[in-house]
């Protein structure tokens, strides 16, 4: 295949960037996107120029990494995937893809694609977690009764994998879907309610300080999302909060 | 409860109580106006006893007032925000694949129903509040004493094309704004948990039904006199 490939080539967080536009003539159909683009900066490093700096790491779409906004979508077109998991099979001979990063105001960019995601980090470091010390002395996973909606409810939310591409396809960079997740895998588990009131209070807080926008209810985010969180997690958030309010405020 | 109503989630909560008052009002006032299609006299009495019931004019009228107000202002403070939220657009940006119109252009559809709340204001409510509170006739009459006036203004206001063609135009976009907001009101309150697809379905229902029916109202009136 030959294609065109327009990508946001950024040298530092304070340089201006600009789209810059590359061709590539051999192109197989059975190569995944994040190997296309080391063909094309393999070409770049033969050529004497600066390679395409862009995140990535497992490459089979568990560590979230591979953040990238391409033809107008999060992780481009097709569902439930990440970047690494999208093949060149779904484009067509002699397509122009548009490359971008993730934007955000709480997601800088570091250099061409990669973006700082450490917001995500400060939120999940606000609160989710159980404060329990699990080495060592684990006891029988039966010793507490939970039903199989709490427990399948809680392991889809746990899912997540904190790619940001909620917060990169929301028109409000909201990053509701992905707090929402965090809240949810502990909120619907006895051992999360212990700590459920301060827990969302401060994930809310700190997401608030990050400048994330706020959520209105466009969807967007469950689309895109490659692990297929759903809006039922904001929903069940929104209420842990008012909840969390009325008990402590 | 203060630290609550200054979250974002907490705001989204305000704005999804002002719409669920909006969304009472307008089923009140559609009920009104319908009765205009079947009874002169229903219609009239109505008016009447909504124009000058004291619980109604000075209790129930600035909450109205109020709830619209905050409601578009509010509308707009989140909108702002959540702009500054993405200082660099992308260049290319696919919305139409993972959202509706309506839920992108909330405050255009809004925009628009606010344009006509304005028209609405000076047709109705502003010569309302003159005829009663500055000329102080509280009688509810036509000039000539021959019964009451609320239905010969009404048909009136219906008769030019151009005051229809608007209200149309105004109740269709209120369809749009409501076909999003309906259910984005019930999720923002987190009531659509286990029940997406029913609060989905009441708010097609509503967000088509009771803008036609206001529709409904003045084509009649339009074409039958
Ligand atoms: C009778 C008239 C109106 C009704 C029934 C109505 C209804 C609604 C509903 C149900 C929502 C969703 C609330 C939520 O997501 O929690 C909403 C949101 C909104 N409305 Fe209205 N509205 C009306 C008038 C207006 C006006 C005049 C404006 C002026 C600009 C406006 C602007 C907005 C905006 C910007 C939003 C937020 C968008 C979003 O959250 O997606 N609305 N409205
Ligand atoms: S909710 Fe989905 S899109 Fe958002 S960070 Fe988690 S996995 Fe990524
Ligand atoms: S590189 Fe790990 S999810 Fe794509």
């Amino acid at each position: 295949m030959k294609l065109t490939l327009k990508i946001w080539r950024q040298k530092d967080a304070k340089a201006k960037g600009k789209m810059v536009a590359y061709q590539l003539d051999d192109v197989s159909p059975d190569m995944s996107f994040l190997e296309m683009l080391d063909v094309l900066n393999q070409d770049l490093i033969d050529k004497d120029e600066e390679p395409i700096a862009f995140d990535h790491d497992c490459r089979e779409g568990i560590c979230g990494m591979c953040s990238m906004f391409i033809n107008g979508r999060a992780h481009g077109p097709d569902r439930e995937i990440t970047v690494c998991q999208l093949h060149m099979r779904s484009f067509k001979d002699g397509d122009t893809i548009t490359i971008e990063p993730w934007r955000a105001k709480a997601f800088p960019i570091i250099k061409d694609l990669i973006v700082d995601r450490s917001s995500f980090d400060r939120i999940q470091q606000a609160g989710g977690f159980i404060s329990v010390n699990t080495s060592g002395n684990t006891q029988d996973a039966n010793n507490i009764p939970i039903s199989k909606y709490a427990a399948d409810t809680a392991m889809d939310a746990a899912t997540c994998i904190g790619c940001g591409a909620c917060v990169a396809s929301c028109k409000n960079s909201s990053a509701m879907l992905f707090v929402g997740a965090k809240v949810s895998q502990y909120a619907l588990l006895p051992q999360g309610r212990v700590e459920a009131v301060d827990r969302v209070k401060n994930m809310v807080a700190q997401m608030d300080l990050e400048g994330f926008g706020n959520c209105t209810n466009t969807g967007a985010c469950e689309v895109e999302c490659p692990k297929g969180i759903s809006l039922e997690n904001i929903a069940r958030m929104n209420r842990e909060l008012v909840k969390a309010n009325l008990i402590k405020f | 409860m203060s630290g609550f109503f200054n979250s974002s989630i907490g705001r989204k909560y305000a704005m999804a109580l002002s719409a669920f008052f909006l969304i009472i009002f307008l089923i009140i006032h559609l009920s009104v106006n319908l009765t205009s299609v079947f009874s002169k006299d229903v219609f009239n009495e109505f008016s009447h006893f909504m124009g000058t019931n004291p619980l109604i004019q000075f209790a129930m009228q600035p909450v109205l007032i109020f709830g619209v107000v905050f409601h578009f202002v509010m509308g707009f403070i989140l909108e702002l925000k959540n702009r500054s939220a993405r200082a660099v657009k992308y260049v290319k940006n696919t919305g139409s694949a993972n959202s509706t119109w309506m839920s992108r252009n909330m405050l255009l559809s809004g925009g628009v129903v606010l344009a006509f709340l304005v028209l609405h204001f000076i047709d109705f409510w502003i010569p309302e509040m003159n005829v009663k509170y500055l000329q102080g006739d509280m009688s509810g009459l036509l000039s000539d004493g021959e019964g009451y006036r609320y239905y010969e203004e009404l048909v009136h206001k219906f008769e030019s094309p151009l005051r229809v063609g608007a209200y149309v135009i105004a109740f269709v976009l209120l369809a749009l704004h409501l076909l999003h907001g309906f259910t984005s009101a019930f999720q923002s309150i987190g009531a659509t948990m286990g029940r997406r697809k029913t609060v989905q379905n009441i708010g097609k229902a509503y967000s088509i039904l009771i803008p036609l029916g206001f529709i409904v109202v003045a084509l009649f009136h339009h074409f039958n006199h």
